[in-house]
């Protein structure tokens, strides 16, 4: 197969040349070729020289560009170019010049991070391409996606779980307890959870939730509603709702359950990149 | 030589053939025996009948119109989207999805990229997650049921091609599929693009 593209690829080559050298000369210089268009007629000349040897030159630069990259056959070129080592030369280049940026900011605590304007920069960047399509340029999350700028951290706010929180993502579960509560059910338990988050409701209904509530909630959100932050149960006691806080809205979540996910970054970024980003969600948070 | 092959066309359609035909072989032909254009990457498997049928929702859209499927081998596209796309890749692909223009991102490494909440919401209002898109919503896709009927010939057609389908996948081509949505399909099949090669950047 390597050799049906070598003689092919060189073939043309000279082909080209062999076309080029016919047509150079012509039997009867100054004759016309005999073609008659509305009276005009058209000398058959040979080319001038100027445009024959720049031919001659284009097929030369062929014959180099294919000694030195790769084009016949199965052979390298001499130069060992392809598309993957040009990238790795690249990356290569990249990493000696912004590596130890990188490095160096990983290496640094956290909060001191937080605190350095030029790793912000970099750190918004990051946070552009990488957060801002569910937690929004700004960081204020929206409708399902937590807002990075308020006090609530459903699963922690030291450092360590905000790098794991972006490292390994998360899975929320909650499960959809309609047919286990029943529509009923489900509307006393959302009267009972809008009392404790502090919102009027109607006492009777919301007496009959908290019978419920303490039956299947508790495991996860604690009796006094404070949420559990090691699996992500948010806190129902402040005014912070993901899916918002309407009578409607709450009873929707108990009777469908919510798996909000979180997408792991661990194999799409650096460890370094990670620990600059985790940095710009501190700052945001302390910005507001 | 010029003279006769002008004044006879016949002739020079048959040349033009031929030499049409020469160029597209030399850069075809060799490609059809190169093992990495032409072999599955490993881990690759052909896709499940329902992301088949969200392949075609994909195309039915037009969402490669405006998304390519393919990051070069480029510092600033490796960067930006993953790992470049290489063919093993690719070989179930039928026909291939690279797109040409980007007026959205580059969809080849999405999978696993937003959660799928993120999808629905971004399918039903775009400008609900990205204030600054230009995407237009697909608000059917929410409601409308798949069409089962075609599933097997679907892949049958796939496997006539070189996909390798089982007949046991065949058979139980629409196991499951019953009470999905279309945007169940378009999600299972976004959700898988490009999970198999991963690279830390």
């Amino acid at each position: 197969m390597s050799v049906f593209v070598v003689a092919g690829t060189l073939l043309s080559l000279a082909a080209c040349f062999l076309l080029l050298h016919l047509n150079r000369h012509v039997r009867k210089p100054g004759q016309t070729t005999g073609h008659s268009y509305d009276g005009i007629e058209e000398y058959d000349n040979p080319l001038p020289a100027w445009w024959y040897w720049s031919f001659v030159l284009t097929i030369i630069y062929a014959l180099g560009y294919l000694a030195y990259y790769p084009g016949l056959g199965n052979f390298k070129g001499l130069g060992n170019w392809s598309q993957v080592s040009q990238l790795e030369k690249e990356q290569k280049l990249a990493e000696e010049k912004y590596g130890s940026i990188f490095s160096a900011y990983g290496a640094m605590p956290l909060d001191e991070l937080a605190e350095n304007s030029k790793a912000m920069k970099m750190g918004r960047r990051l946070y552009a391409n990488n957060c801002s399509a569910c937690h929004g340029a700004t960081g204020t999350g929206s409708f399902g996606f937590p807002n990075l700028t308020d006090e609530e951290w459903m699963w922690g706010e030291t450092n360590e779980d905000i790098v794991t929180t972006i490292t390994h993502g998360r899975n929320a579960a909650m499960i959809a307890w309609k047919d286990i509560l029943q529509p009923q059910g489900v509307v006393e338990v959302a009267e009972y959870v809008s009392r404790m988050a502090g919102q009027e409701v109607d006492e009777e209904l919301a007496s009959k939730g908290k019978a419920h509530y303490q039956t299947y909630c508790v495991v996860c959100h604690g009796a006094n509603g404070k949420g559990q932050k090691s699996f992500g149960a948010p806190d129902l006691t402040n005014e912070v709702w993901l899916y918002g806080d309407s009578r409607l809205r709450i009873q929707d979540v108990i009777s469908n359950g919510r798996n909000g996910v979180m997408p792991a970054f661990k194999n799409k970024l650096s460890g370094d990149k990670i620990h600059i980003m985790a940095a710009y969600v501190k700052s945001l948070r302390r910005d507001s | 030589m010029n003279e006769f092959i002008e004044k006879n066309l016949g002739v020079m359609m048959v040349l033009i053939v031929f030499l049409v035909g020469f160029g597209g072989a030399v850069e075809i032909i060799p490609l059809m025996s190169q093992k990495v254009v032409t072999e599955p990457i490993e881990g690759l498997k052909p896709l499940t009948p329902l992301q088949l049928e969200g392949r075609d929702i994909y195309i039915r859209e037009g969402c490669h119109v405006c998304h390519s499927q393919m990051i070069r081998p480029l510092r600033a596209e490796v960067e930006r989207y993953g790992h470049y796309t290489v063919a093993g890749e690719l070989v179930y692909n039928h026909p291939f999805l690279w797109g040409s223009k980007r007026t959205g991102p580059d969809l080849a490494r999405v999978g696993g990229l937003y959660s799928d909440d993120w999808h629905r919401a971004h399918l039903l209002d775009p400008r609900s997650v990205v204030p600054e898109s230009n995407m237009p919503a697909f608000p059917w896709l929410f409601e409308a049921e798949l069409d089962l009927e075609t599933v097997p010939l679907k892949l049958r057609a796939l496997r006539i091609v070189g996909v390798p389908y089982t007949d046991e996948d065949i058979a139980n081509a629409t196991q499951g599929l019953e009470d999905k949505t279309e945007v169940d399909a378009l999600l299972a099949y976004l959700q898988q693009l490009g999970t198999i090669l991963k690279e830390r950047r």
